[in-house]
């Protein structure tokens, strides 16, 4: 069994009056794709967001190797080795794709051997360098949003919905591009709604419903387990229909 | 890898819409052009286009700092016009302890006279911001409501540290020896004092233009506009560069206090407040957060305020809030809107 890298124990985020978690225990192990499915509102954007302290989690301790992360602020998280790539890209649409990354590198300066990996990742980083990133694709953002989240070495990756309103050429490549990226040594989080991009490359999974977990296990167990997915997925459908 | 090539691809955008982009760096000449015809004489022509870019200048000066702090901090500052205020103050006891550098007929001593009140004016309203940053405007982060309020309340507090300090009467401020005067092109007499507003506001322009463009810090400013949260989750201290922009903004009030002053030639206490109704306008039609809308909008106000003065005195009271109406229904959002994350 890997090492636990990341883990949420009873944590509760309110946003204004509205009590989104509601107590999620949540272990990441190091190394490999941990997958966090479920409905629409189930708070799996809302679980990402508190680990990076952009919502800060009011009950409940994340601990982040080994350390209790909780209360600190976005930039501290940062700073220990987090990324994230929000669901809405966070791209700078001001800037050119360089400056998107520049900014996204310790101290502006790039590492020229993992910057000619990334351009191989995703081409349209290379061929886009100079041009501005509001002009790019919606797929190309994405590919840029994941691209200045790896541009550095992290050792936790949080990617929200990577492959969301996407063609499925560019979900592909995309789906390729994580499976590269679960060879290093990053550790991926991975919210995703696509369940069969999702199961082809997470290892372990965890099942959002109503704020909590309710089911956490091996991806492939799952994968293999129709009735299950249907319990877990299915079921918590109809409940909120 | 998969087979799969992604094709990059770059939409191309429409002669039309490209053209449609442009429009507002086009105003300004045909604002002056339109002026050119309707006063029709190129004297009075020149005389009140200098006049009106100056004018424009200055207010540029005043505005820059808000339209960024805006974008950026998304506050609402009513107090900006009180650091015009202490600028010009600031600048008028400067100038009056350095009289016999401001009296003598050297162009150097001069012009060193205005640049050691500039940056004293500089130097503290700079610090003024740090205690206001820190003080008022930190506490109600993200509620506009009450910046409105605590803002507003700054400027009342400053106002009247004003007349503790200096007193309640308005001061005569008087120009450098060198700067006094006109210069005679042909048959139109144009004020020095205009041209070196012209120089500093286009030299302010194209310093923050550079440092935006060309810089870390730029960078990170342009950024923070538009998705501050994405910043801070590459790990950048937004609050941190908050303050650092909010005391620039507040510096450049200070410039634009003392520009505003020796415009005038007399400074009260008031004059912050006066000002800033031209300098939200300012900000208004260039697009909150927008440099260059707000750098064009200045021009257009100035050389509008301008050329209505001669032509029609009495329309002349609303030529600005006119402009804004005119700009605002055709582009809501300012000249240049700023694209900010939801």
């Amino acid at each position: 069994m890997a090492n636990t890298l990341l883990s949420l124990s009873g944590v509760h985020t309110h946003i204004g009056p509205y009590h989104i978690l509601q107590g999620v225990d949540l272990i990441v192990p190091e190394g490999g794709v941990t997958v966090l499915l479920g409905r629409n509102g189930a708070g799996k954007t809302t679980t990402l967001r508190t680990i990076m302290g952009l919502w800060t989690a009011s009950q409940g301790e994340i601990h982040f190797a080994d350390h209790d992360i909780t209360k600190l602020d976005t930039p501290a998280i940062a700073g220990r080795g987090i990324a994230f790539v929000p669901e809405d890209m966070g791209i700078f649409t001001d800037l050119t794709v360089e400056e998107n990354m520049i900014l996204a590198a310790a101290n502006g300066t790039m590492d020229p051997k993992r910057l000619s990996w990334i351009k191989e990742l995703f081409p349209p980083i290379g061929s886009f360098w100079n041009s501005s990133a509001g002009t790019l694709s919606g797929g190309q953002k994405q590919m840029l949003s994941v691209a200045r989240a790896i541009i550095e070495p992290r050792r936790l990756i949080l990617i929200d919905e990577p492959t969301k309103g996407l063609a499925p050429a560019i979900i592909n490549a995309m789906t390729d591009a994580l499976r590269e990226l679960k060879n290093t040594d990053t550790t991926i989080l991975l919210v995703e709604q696509n369940f069969s991009m999702a199961s082809s490359i997470g290892d372990t999974v965890a099942v959002m419903d109503d704020g909590r977990i309710i089911h956490s296990g091996d991806m492939a167990v799952l994968a293999a387990n129709a009735d299950m997915q249907e319990r877990l997925m299915g079921l918590s459908l109809e409940a909120h229909q | 890898m998969s087979d799969t090539t992604i094709k990059p691809r770059i939409e191309k955008v429409p002669a039309a819409e490209q053209l449609v982009q442009k429009l507002p760096v086009l105003l300004v000449p045909v604002l002056a052009l339109a002026g050119m015809l309707a006063i029709g004489n190129p004297s009075t022509w020149l005389t009140l286009t200098v006049a009106g870019l100056a004018m424009g200048m200055m207010i540029f000066i005043m505005a820059s700092g808000l339209t960024v702090v805006f974008g950026l901090m998304d506050v609402i500052n009513f107090g900006h016009g009180a650091f015009v205020t202490v600028g010009a103050f600031v600048g008028f006891t400067v100038l009056a302890w350095l009289a016999g550098w401001t009296a003598s007929p050297s162009v150097l001593l001069n012009l060193s006279a205005l640049l050691v009140a500039i940056l004293a004016a500089m130097l503290i309203t700079g610090g003024l911001g740090y205690a206001f940053e820190r003080v008022i405007v930190k506490p109600v982060y993200g509620e506009h409501l009450k910046q409105i309020l605590v803002t507003m309340g700054g400027l009342i507090v400053a106002q009247q540290m004003i007349h503790v300090v200096w007193g309640p009467d308005e001061m005569h401020l008087s120009r450098p020896e060198a700067l006094q005067g006109s210069i005679v092109l042909g048959d139109a007499a144009i004020e020095k004092y205009r041209l070196v507003a012209v120089a500093i506001g286009l030299a302010l322009f194209l310093g923050m233009r550079h440092i935006l463009k060309n810089t870390k810090i730029g960078l990170l400013v342009r950024a923070g506009v538009e998705n501050g949260e994405m910043v801070e989750s590459l790990g950048y201290r937004i609050r941190r560069l908050f303050l650092i922009v909010f005391m620039t903004g507040s510096a450049l009030a200070g410039l634009g206090g003392v520009m505003w002053g020796l415009y005038q030639e007399t400074i009260t206490a008031h004059m912050g407040s006066e000002i800033m109704v031209l300098v939200f306008i300012v900000v208004i039609i260039g697009g909150l957060g927008s440099v260059e809308g707000c750098f064009i909008g200045a021009l257009l106000v100035g050389l509008l305020a301008n050329y209505t003065a001669f032509l029609a005195p009495k329309v002349a009271l609303i030529s600005t809030i006119a402009l804004m109406v005119a700009v605002l229904m055709w582009r809501p959002q300012g000249l240049y809107p700023v694209v900010k994350a939801k």
